[in-house]
């Protein structure tokens, strides 16, 4: 199926950040010929306001951020990716980041950067557990307050925890319709 | 001696104006608004974790669920970014009955938003006036695959079938007759003293700030800034029509109001032009029966009602989604309300929710 790998697309934004901060680029790979470039954790405020505030960038506009959970992808150490979304209304160009985060470990927030980045954060906090140092209001979000594990990690089943569920029976159970004891 | 404090309250989450289960939490000064903290997830219910367990033709069934009054639009986005991930190539008749449904459900989502924010501002008439419109298009719907809300028209590489005989007829009939009513609408509302006074200069944010929110859609528009992905990041058959980009100046409730009215109109523009060229062909291209796209990722956003709809798919090579990720365009608009209330009476914070066009379902996925 590989036979069809397309061309690289040349995208200014990532030769702008490679020439201006090539100690932060860490990798870039191609999917379906889109540039999707992985920055060193430390430097991915640098690299983020860099992209927004150059003049041939103006990634004025964070589309999304989210976590990734990659233990099941079979990827070496760090747990997490963080995944940024950027365009540039000027330009019309898109380009996606990505910084690696350790389970337990701490990436910087953006959210000086782009103020929307701030629930999307509380978000990926909240789903995955990924903490955001310098964050203004690292809360959870979607799941209730008091909640004690990350639901869009690899680990978490499908259908819940026992015993979140008080009358929880398993899918395996032959009298579903009936209440556990 | 009277008390001088600041009062915490509560709107909702029990509330009709919050239009579902969202939860305000308002710090007043007598009647005016020092913070809103809005508090959702109440209506959360895995769609991402759902996407990731089931085969990819499974999941878009939970799409029509997030945004449960602009389905098609969400099918398609999540469609077109599994295609991109296959390399699928979709015929252009399917790709034209894209552009024609999410169209209509754009004007269909557009005339609930004005019936429900105009009730919410005391107009009655123009909630019912705005239901008889919309009943036509889900009829349309209806007649088309047989759901009113819950479409899931959209199938990876086209669409389920074609339309079925006198669709296209019927469409036109109801387009012929949406100008007359969207003048109605303005006759109701636009010079409407009491609407006038409930929406201008309420709920005022700069374009820059809206971007900085990463704001988009209409809410965007209505500050100035031209952002529309069908014109931006052109998708489905969208290069092929010509509309205009309604852009307000203020950036208030009332130019959100305007910038919805004159969308309505430019969609019925582009819905005329697809039905004059809808091309004749297949509906379906040549698609694998198992969905098994290679290992990569793909990033696809598109225009849905209320603003950038964005699907992120990262692909293990199996049947299901290792990741699925749906950026709303609700929640994200969202996370302005405060910016929006601060300073407003009790009063317009109803209003306020009411413009950001919210749909729970959508913001909490």
């Amino acid at each position: 199926m590989d036979a069809t790998k397309p061309d690289p697309i040349p995208s200014r934004s990532l030769d702008r950040l490679r020439e201006a901060l090539p100690e932060a680029v860490e990798e870039v790979v191609y999917h379906g010929g889109v540039p999707i470039v992985r920055v060193v954790p430390e430097r991915i405020v640098d690299a983020c306001r860099f992209l927004r505030d150059d003049a041939l960038c103006r990634m004025t506009h964070l589309s999304d951020l989210c976590g990734v959970d990659l233990s099941l992808l079979g990827r070496r150490e760090p747990r997490f990716d963080v995944v940024y979304h950027l365009f540039s209304l000027d330009l019309g160009e898109r380009l996606t980041i990505k910084a690696a985060v350790a389970e337990g470990a701490e990436i910087a927030t953006v959210s000086g950067v782009w103020r929307t980045a701030s629930w999307h954060e509380r978000e990926a906090y909240d789903m995955f557990g990924i903490r955001f140092a310098g964050h203004p209001d690292l809360r959870r979000i979607l799941m209730p307050e008091d909640y004690d594990a990350y639901p869009l990690r690899k680990d978490f089943p499908l259908e819940g925890r026992e015993r979140d569920h008080k009358n929880w029976r398993k899918p395996e159970d032959e009298r579903r319709d009936v209440l556990a004891p | 001696m009277l008390g001088t404090d600041e009062m915490e309250i509560n709107l909702g989450p029990q509330h009709p104006s919050t239009h579902g289960v969202l939860r305000v939490k308002l710090r007043l000064d007598g009647e005016r608004i020092l913070d809103a903290v809005p508090i959702i997830g109440y209506l959360h219910r895995g769609c991402e974790k759902l996407g990731e367990s089931r085969t990819y033709p499974q999941a878009i069934v939970y799409t029509d669920r997030m945004d449960y009054v602009a389905a098609v639009n969400e099918n398609v986005v999540y469609v077109e970014a599994v295609e991109k991930l296959l390399g699928l190539e979709v015929p252009p008749r399917a790709r034209t009955m894209r552009v024609i449904l999410s169209e209509l459900q754009r004007i269909a989502s557009h005339l609930l938003w004005l019936a429900t924010h105009a009730l919410d501002l005391g107009a009655m008439s123009v909630f019912l006036y705005c239901f008889r419109e919309r009943e036509q298009i889900l009829d349309l719907f209806e007649g088309y695959c047989g759901a009113r809300l819950t479409t899931n028209a959209v199938r990876i590489g086209g669409m389920y079938g074609d339309f079925p005989d006198g669709w296209v007829e019927e469409a036109r009939r109801f387009l012929d007759i949406l100008p007359a009513r969207l003048d109605e609408y303005h006759k109701l509302l636009t010079k409407n003293r009491i609407w006038l006074e409930r929406t201008r200069d309420v709920g005022v944010i700069s374009g820059d700030l809206a971007l900085d929110y990463g704001m988009t859609g209409p809410c965007l528009r209505a500050s100035g800034v031209p952002y529309d992905v069908r014109k931006a990041l052109p998708y489905a058959a969208y290069p092929d029509f010509d509309f205009d980009v309604p852009v307000g100046t203020r950036g208030d409730t009332y130019d959100r109001y305007l910038v919805r009215m004159e969308e309505m109109r430019q969609s019925r523009r582009i819905i005329l032009q697809a039905l004059e060229r809808l091309p004749d062909g297949e509906i379906r291209g040549k698609t694998p029966r198992r969905i098994r796209p290679p290992k990569g990722e793909v990033y696809h956003v598109n225009e849905g009602p209320r603003g950038e709809l964005g699907v992120y798919l990262i692909s293990d090579g199996s049947e299901n989604a290792y990741r699925c990720r749906f950026r709303s365009p609700c929640f994200v608009n969202l996370q302005a309300l405060p910016e929006l209330c601060r300073g407003h009476l009790v009063a317009d914070v109803v209003a306020i929710i009411g413009t950001l066009d919210i749909v729970l379902g959508c913001v909490d996925r």
